[in-house]
């Protein structure tokens, strides 16, 4: 039913199930988003409210997004479990952060593979205040079983997951658009062009395109 | 009592006074309750459910002298019972007339995310409107006094009001006017501490409780019902924090930190903008046409 078409020059990045996973996961994500900071301070409340049906409803809504968010995560973090170990390649990866950043070297070193360190890094600073959200996001939920201390302390480690979050998740679009073009693609369609492989993860154009000929991507994931 | 918010002060053409003008020396109201001659009738509890027009509820008896275990979201009144061994071997029945406390700086109101959920008049009565609530239940942590109760069917939190309705018609509270005792009065903050603090010392002095005292605590700049204890050290006894505290996340994290974290954190939008702005994007290269790259 579903299948990603490969054109010549083409490499697949994402299969269908990443695809529909991130976006259910970029959904519900900013829906929690506009939904939290909407009750995060009185400057956003007026404004931001009425997209949800006003105060209350958002206050409603917010745990289910964030709920949807979560498990929609939970499956993503299965699925990338294996891609996502952190390598030896990944700690000197983050050691030349400063090149990356500033465009020093036109492709990237050849041990990058599918994900870059920076990536991993992302990914699990998502996982780590994910957690920290659903903990304190629980403790929140259902005061009248967590108590009012755990709510107070709650209250903010739920804020600080958010502000992590928001940064992260402003340098993922950043990176994914506008910083590495031929890249947002990969979330849509699956499949990236050659170039932007060779360019960026070098180590998984060499094994993407190892055998080629017969099917390229099968080690995609 | 006037409430203070229309009192004319100047009129055009007028020769003489303004009438009323000066008459009302403060505006801060008070609620004043003297537990040393409470007889625990509850006339005040039945009052606060009829004025207030609330159902009569099943009362719960667990072997002590109170109607239930805590007062409920619509159950704003309670008195609260305990048995106190004095080391002396004598029993004290305490009874205190639980209900909000209208702090001076009231720590559901700090808690509040909404926009006009929680209002403080200038009277000192904090009043909640439903109307705005979200249902967060922040308030009820925000609360040193556990008096914000949450309905799980309208999803908003009530409690006692002062009876804000009545108080701002120029009436007492109901609970004050069913006292059959006189252990509740109404007033202005200054007359109700004064008096309380003449009922203190005249127990400390003629009725032997050296340790009499009002319950007024400044931590949290004062209240708007003001106790007389038999004991102003042991505020445990009868159910009250020592030292009322409103977390320091609801003041120091909302007023200061959050905005600044917030700004901090949008920051990075900028920051990737002027990236590209001055970087640039990643130039795409070509891969090698033969299987040079190996």
């Amino acid at each position: 039913m579903s299948t990603t078409i490969l054109h010549a020059d083409e490499l697949l990045r994402h299969p269908v199930y990443t695809r529909v996973l991130h976006w259910m996961v970029a959904i519900f994500f900013v829906l929690a988003l506009l939904s939290g900071f909407a009750i995060y301070t009185p400057w956003l409340f007026r404004w931001m409210t009425p997209a949800f049906g006003g105060g209350a409803e958002t206050r409603l809504l917010h745990p289910w997004f964030s709920l949807g968010f979560v498990i929609a995560f939970g499956f993503q973090l299965i699925n990338w479990l294996h891609a996502m170990i952190w390598t030896a390649d990944d700690t000197r990866w983050m050691k030349r952060v400063n090149e990356y950043a500033s465009n020093a070297q036109a492709r990237e070193p050849d041990d990058v593979d599918f994900f870059n360190g920076g990536q991993k890094l992302y990914f699990w600073t998502i996982v780590a205040s994910a957690v920290l959200f659903l903990l304190s996001g629980l403790a929140l939920w259902f005061p009248e079983i967590s108590g009012r201390t755990t709510v107070a302390i709650a209250y903010v480690v739920h804020d600080l997951a958010a502000l992590v979050m928001l940064v992260g998740f402003i340098v993922h679009v950043y990176e994914g658009t506008a910083a590495a073009p031929g890249t947002f693609r990969s979330t849509t369609r699956g499949t990236v062009e050659k170039r932007w492989a060779w360019t960026l993860h070098p180590a998984w154009y060499r094994r993407a395109t190892a055998g080629e000929q017969s099917r390229s991507a099968a080690k995609a994931r | 009592m006037p409430t203070g918010i229309l009192q004319i002060r100047q009129i055009s053409g007028h020769s003489g006074g303004v009438p009323g003008l000066g008459v009302q020396r403060e505006e801060d109201v008070c609620k004043y309750i003297d537990v040393t001659t409470c007889i625990g009738c509850k006339a005040c509890e039945v009052a606060c459910v009829e004025w207030n027009d609330m159902p009569f509820r099943q009362t719960n008896f667990d072997n002590t002298y109170q109607t239930m275990p805590s007062t409920a979201w619509n159950y704003w009144n309670l008195i609260t019972f305990n048995e106190h061994q004095r080391s002396d071997g004598t029993i004290q029945w305490l009874m205190r007339k639980d209900q909000c406390m209208h702090c001076e700086d009231p720590g559901c109101l700090r808690a509040c995310p909404s926009d006009g959920a929680i209002v403080q008049y200038t009277n000192g009565i904090v009043d909640f409107q439903q109307e705005n609530c979200i249902g967060c239940q922040y308030c009820v942590s925000g609360c040193p006094f556990d008096i914000p109760k949450f309905n799980s069917e309208t999803k908003k939190v009530y409690k006692c009001t002062l009876c804000s309705d009545r108080v701002g018609q120029g009436l007492e509270p109901a609970c004050i006017k069913s006292c059959p005792t006189g252990c509740l009065k109404f007033g202005t903050k200054a007359d109700m501490r004064a008096l309380a603090d003449a009922r203190a010392r005249q127990l400390r002095e003629h009725s032997g409780f050296p340790n009499a005292g009002v319950y007024d605590p400044p931590s949290i700049g004062g209240t708007h019902v003001v106790y007389v204890l038999h004991d102003i050290t042991q505020p445990e006894l009868y159910g009250l924090p020592a030292h009322p505290r409103i977390a320091p996340t609801f003041t120091l994290w909302k007023r200061v930190a959050k905005p600044v974290a917030l700004l901090l954190g949008l920051f990075a939008a900028p920051v990737a903008f002027f990236h590209y702005v001055t970087e640039g994007p990643k130039e795409m290269q070509e891969p090698p046409r033969d299987g040079a790259s190996r």
